[in-house]
C-alpha cells in the first residue's frame, strides 16, 4: 500500500516536466496551427544549457537562476527560429511544417553533440530540495514534492496569464479565429513570435527542471516529443488544462505500468490512448478541428498514366538498372539493393501520402514489422526464405490493420502524431520484449537462400520485387480504388455524398501501404542478415517522408527518384562527415522553404512549359 | 406511390437553442419544392438532417417510404438521393469528367476494383451527363481551374450520376451571375420533370424560387409558417411580415435576396 502511494507520487512528479512541454506545444499549436516537432529538441537544449549554467554559477541562486536563464535563453533562440524560419511556412500545408520542424530537430541533435559531446551529463541536485521526506514510512525525495506542486502552479499561472492579461485575451482570441484577430488590427507577427517564445520557454524549463532527476542525454528530445504527442492526443490539442490532465494520466500509467507489465509498459498507455480516441476522437478537452486549409497533393495538373514514349524511356532505364551487376562490384550492388528496397518503402508511403492525403509519421513501423516478421519466421520457426519473406508483409498487414483502425479516425496533424506514437510503441515492444525479439541485440543470421545468395543475385531479386511492387502501387493509383482514395482526400463531404465510406477506403489504403512497406522490410532483413529495433524507429519513418517530399508530394511516383537521390546522398554523407544529421536536417528545411514541389514536381513543371517535351510526353 | 421524401416532426437543438422544431412535410416524385426563410431559420440544418449529415434529435425521415433516420450520407445516397452543396464540394485533383466517373463507378459499386484504369471506365455515360449540363467542352480540364458557375453545374452532374429520384439542392445558384442562375434552374427543372425527380431546394434568390417551384415552404425560427403554391405564399400576410419584409413587391422585387 505504502509503496503504491510512493509510486503514485513519483508519477505525479514526472507529470510536471511532461506537462510543461505539452502545454507549450499546445499553446503554440493553438495560435500558429503549427505542430512544433522541434519542441523536444528545445526541451533537450534547455536541459543542456542548464547543465552548463549551473556549473558556472554556484549556490542556490546559481541553480535556480541557471535553470531560469537557460529557459529564457532557449526561448530567445526559439523566437529567432520563428522569425527566420516558421514565418515563411505558416501558409504551407501541415506536413511541410511538421517536416521543417523535424529538420530542426535533426540539426539540433548534431549541434548538441558538437557542443556538449556524446556523454550524458549529470546535473546538480536542487539546493533546498536535496533531502527526502518520510511519507507513510517511505522515503520520498523532496524535489519530487516540489515538482508535484509546480505542475498545478504553472497551470494556475498560465490560466491567469490567459484570462487576466490583454496579451492572454489576444492569444485566446487568436486560438479561436486568428483571421478575425488580424482584422481587428492586432499585429499578428509579434503575437505569433511571443506565443512561440512562451511555448519554447515552457519546454526548455521542463527540460532544465528534469536535471536533478535524470541526466541530460541525446535521446531525450525524441523520447519527450513522443510522450508529448501522446499527451496532446489524449488531452486535446490547444487545451492547456487537457495537457495537464493527460500528462498526469500518462505519467501515472507509466509509473504503474512498470509494476503491472514490466516488459511492455508502454502498452498500457497505448490502450488508454486508444480508448480515449474511440470515445473522444479530439481528446478529452479538445475540439474538432476544422478541415485543413490546403489539402496535400491537390494539384491542378490531373494525373495521367505514362504515355507510350514515357513507357519506352522507362523501359530503357530499367534495362540499364538491370545490367548493373555486369559492371559493378559487390559493394555497389549491396548499396543498389538497399536503394531498391527503399524505393519500394518510399513508394508505399507515397500511396498513403499523396493519393490518400495521409501523412504517416510512423511508416517505419510496417517496414520494421516486415523485417521482424521475416526474421522471426526464419530464425524462430526455421522456415525457408520463400515463406519467411511472406511472413514479413503478413505481420506488417496485421500491424497496419490494428494501428490504422485508430489512425484513420483522425486526420491531419492528429493522424501524423498518432502514427508516430504507434510506431514508437511498436519500437518499444521490439526493444523491451527481449525473449522474442532479442531486444537491443536484435536477431542475427538471417541469411538469404542460396538461389539469391550472391550480391548480384540478391540485387536482381530485389530489382524484380521492387519493380513489381512499384508497378502494383502505380496501377492501384489509377484504378477505381485509387480514385476513391483521392476522392476521400479531395473532399470528404462530397465523397460521403456519393457513397464512399472514407474510413473504410483509407483503412484499406493504410493496410496496402503497410503491406508493401512490410515486403520492403522483409527484403531489408535478408539484405542485412539481421534485424534491430531501429528499423521501427523514427529516423526510418522520416527517411521515407523525406524521400517522398524530395521526389514531390504532388507526383504519382516521385518517391522513386526521391529514394534514389536521398539514399545515395545519405550513404555518401555518412562516409564523408560526422555531422550527417546536421546536413540532412538543413536539406529538409531547405526543400520545404525553397522547393516544396520536389525534384519530380519541379521537372514536370519544366516539361510542361517546354513545348517539344510536352508534345513528346503527351503522345499516346 | 410513396412520397419521394417524407419528413415527420424532425427537430434539432444546439445546446438548448432549438434550431429546428418539429418540421413536417412531403415531396412527391416529380415535384419541385423550395424551402425559404431568413438566415438562421434552420434551412441548412433541415437539409443536413435529411441527408444524414447531422443526426436528428427527434422525428422520422422517409425516402420512398423507407425510414432513413440515422443513416450516414453515403447510405442515404444509395437510396437514390443526389445532392449539391451550398459551397461546391468537388474533387479538385481530378478532371471534370473524372469527377463524374467516380460518382458513376461508386453507383455501379466498382470503386473497390484495384487493377483497371479508372479513367477509361464509365467514360461514355460521364460524357452524356456532361453534355446534358453543357460541360462537354470542359471534360478534360482540371476541376480546380473551372469558373464557379461551371463548378455548380459539375456538382449537378455528379448529383445526377446515381440516377436519383430525389435531388436535394442547397442554394444551387448561390454565387452565380443572374443570367447563369436562371439558366441553371431552367435546366434543373427540365431534367427533373423529364425524369420525374422530386427536387427539394433552398434558395435566397426569390426570382429562382417563385419561377421554378411547384410549392414553396417558409421556415422561420425553426418552424414552418407557410406552405403552398408560389402565388399563395407570395401573398400570405404572415410570410410578408416575417420574412419578405416591407420592401417586397408583387412583381418579384429583389429585396428578399440576401446575397
Amino acid at each position: 500500500m505504502e509503496f503504491l502511494v510512493v509510486q503514485f507520487l513519483t508519477g505525479l512528479a514526472s507529470a510536471a516536466s511532461l506537462f510543461l512541454a505539452a502545454s507549450g506545444l499546445s499553446i503554440i499549436f493553438g495560435v500558429t496551427r503549427i505542430v512544433n516537432f522541434a519542441h523536444g529538441a528545445f526541451y533537450m537544449l534547455g536541459a543542456y544549457v542548464a547543465v552548463t549554467l549551473t556549473e558556472w554559477w554556484d549556490g542556490p541562486l546559481g541553480f535556480w537562476g541557471g535553470v531560469l536563464v537557460a529557459a529564457i535563453a532557449v526561448a530567445v533562440l526559439g523566437a529567432l527560429t520563428e522569425v527566420s524560419l516558421l514565418r515563411r511556412i505558416y501558409r504551407a500545408p501541415e506536413l511541410f511544417q511538421l517536416l521543417a520542424t523535424f529538420g530542426l530537430t535533426l540539426m539540433m541533435q548534431d549541434i548538441v553533440l558538437l557542443v556538449w559531446g556524446p556523454v550524458d551529463l549529470i546535473g546538480p541536485r536542487a539546493p533546498g530540495f536535496k533531502g527526502a521526506v518520510q511519507i507513510l514510512g517511505q522515503q520520498v525525495p523532496s524535489y519530487e514534492l516540489f515538482l508535484i506542486v509546480l505542475g498545478p502552479a504553472v497551470l494556475a499561472v498560465l490560466w491567469l496569464l490567459f484570462h487576466r492579461t490583454r496579451w492572454g485575451v489576444l492569444v485566446r482570441a487568436a486560438t479561436q479565429d486568428r483571421d478575425m484577430v488580424a482584422a481587428l488590427g492586432v499585429n499578428q507577427k509579434w503575437l505569433f513570435t511571443s506565443v512561440f517564445a512562451l511555448g519554447i520557454f515552457l519546454a526548455a524549463l521542463g527540460g532544465a527542471l528534469q536535471l536533478p532527476r535524470e541526466a541530460a542525454s541525446h535521446n531525450m528530445d525524441l523520447r519527450i516529443i513522443v510522450e508529448v504527442f501522446v499527451v496532446v492526443v489524449i488531452g486535446g490539442l490547444g487545451s492547456v488544462t487537457g495537457a495537464f490532465l493527460a500528462a498526469v494520466i500518462v505519467s501515472e500509467l507509466n509509473a504503474f505500468g512498470i509494476l503491472i507489465l514490466p516488459k511492455i509498459s508502454l502498452v498500457l498507455v497505448f490502450i488508454v490512448m486508444a480508448a480515449v480516441l474511440v470515445v473522444r476522437p479530439w481528446g478529452l478537452l479538445g475540439r474538432k478541428e476544422a478541415a485543413p486549409r490546403q489539402v496535400l497533393g491537390a494539384t491542378i495538373h490531373p494525373w495521367r498514366p505514362l504515355s507510350q514514349p514515357q513507357r519506352l524511356a522507362l523501359a530503357a532505364v530499367l534495362a540499364l538498372a538491370a545490367c548493373l551487376p555486369f559492371v559493378s562490384g559487390n559493394y555497389l550492388l549491396t548499396v543498389g539493393s538497399e536503394i531498391l528496397i527503399f524505393i519500394l518503402f518510399a513508394q508505399s508511403l507515397q500511396l498513403l501520402m499523396t493519393v490518400g492525403g495521409l501523412a504517416s509519421f510512423g511508416h517505419a513501423a510496417y517496414f520494421g514489422l516486415g523485417s521482424y516478421g521475416a526474421a522471426l519466421a526464419a530464425k524462430s520457426l526455421g522456415l525457408p526464405m520463400g515463406i519467411a519473406l511472406l511472413a514479413g508483409p503478413v505481420l506488417a498487414l496485421a500491424g497496419a490493420f490494428i494501428f490504422g483502425w485508430f489512425s484513420v479516425r483522425l486526420a491531419g496533424v492528429y493522424f501524423a502524431m498518432l502514427t508516430l506514437a504507434f510506431a514508437q510503441i511498436a519500437w518499444s515492444i521490439a526493444f523491451q520484449w527481449v525473449d522474442v525479439t532479442g531486444g537491443d541485440n536484435g536477431i542475427l543470421g538471417v541469411w538469404p537462400a542460396a538461389l539469391v545468395g550472391t550480391p548480384a543475385r540478391f540485387y536482381w531479386f530485389a530489382f524484380v520485387v521492387t519493380v513489381a511492387g512499384v508497378f502494383c502501387l502505380r496501377a492501384l493509383t489509377f484504378s477505381p480504388f485509387g480514385y476513391a482514395l483521392r476522392a476521400a482526400r479531395d473532399s470528404e463531404l462530397r465523397a460521403e455524398a456519393i457513397g464512399i465510406d472514407r474510413r473504410r477506403v483509407q483503412l484499406t489504403a493504410f493496410m496496402i501501404a503497410g503491406s508493401f512497406a512490410g515486403i520492403a522490410g522483409a527484403l531489408f532483413a535478408y539484405l542485412k542478415g539481421s534485424v534491430f529495433p531501429e528499423t521501427l524507429a523514427i529516423p526510418y519513418s522520416v527517411d521515407a517522408l523525406v524521400m517522398v517530399l524530395l521526389g514531390g508530394v504532388e507526383t504519382v511516383s516521385g518517391a522513386v527518384v526521391g529514394a534514389i537521390v536521398y539514399k545515395a546522398l545519405a550513404i555518401w554523407l555518412m562516409s564523408e562527415t560526422e555531422m550527417s544529421k546536421l546536413v540532412l536536417g538543413a536539406v529538409i528545411v531547405a526543400i520545404v522553404v525553397l522547393s516544396p514541389k520536389g525534384i519530380v514536381g519541379y521537372l514536370s513543371d519544366i516539361a510542361r512549359r517546354t513545348p517539344w517535351l510536352a508534345a513528346w510526353s503527351n503522345k499516346a | 406511390m410513396a412520397a419521394a421524401l417524407e419528413v415527420q416532426g424532425i427537430a434539432k437543438s444546439y445546446g438548448g437553442v432549438a434550431a429546428v422544431r418539429g418540421v413536417s412535410f412531403a415531396v412527391q416524385p416529380g415535384e419541385i419544392v423550395a424551402l425559404i426563410g431568413p438566415n438562421g431559420a434552420g434551412k441548412s440544418t433541415c437539409f443536413n438532417m435529411i441527408m444524414g449529415q447531422i443526426p436528428v434529435d427527434d422525428g422520422v425521415i422517409r425516402i420512398f417510404g423507407q425510414p432513413t433516420t440515422g443513416l450516414p450520407p453515403r447510405a442515404v445516397w444509395r437510396r437514390g438521393v443526389g445532392r449539391t452543396f451550398q459551397i461546391t464540394a468537388t474533387f479538385s485533383s481530378m478532371t471534370v469528367a473524372e469527377n463524374v466517373q467516380v460518382a458513376l463507378l461508386s453507383h455501379r459499386r466498382q470503386l473497390s476494383t484495384c487493377y483497371k484504369f479508372a479513367g477509361a471506365m464509365a467514360r461514355d455515360e460521364a460524357e452524356r451527363l456532361l453534355d446534358l449540363l453543357g460541360l462537354k467542352a470542359q471534360a478534360g480540364r482540371a476541376c480546380g481551374e473551372l469558373a464557379y458557375g461551371d463548378l455548380k453545374r459539375l456538382e449537378l452532374a455528379v448529383a445526377l450520376a446515381n440516377d436519383p429520384k430525389l435531388l436535394l439542392l442547397d442554394e444551387p445558384t448561390a454565387g452565380m451571375a443572374p443570367k447563369e442562375r436562371v439558366d441553371l434552374m431552367a435546366l434543373t427543372t427540365r431534367i427533373a420533370r423529364d425524369r420525374t425527380i422530386g427536387v427539394f431546394f433552398t434558395e435566397h434568390d426569390m426570382d429562382v424560387v417563385f419561377e421554378h417551384s411547384d410549392r414553396v415552404m417558409v421556415l422561420d425560427r425553426g418552424a414552418l409558417i407557410a406552405s403552398g403554391p408560389p402565388q399563395a405564399v407570395r401573398t400570405d400576410p404572415k410570410v410578408r411580415a416575417v420574412y419578405l419584409g416591407e420592401g417586397f413587391d408583387d412583381a418579384g422585387g429583389r429585396e428578399g435576396d440576401e446575397r
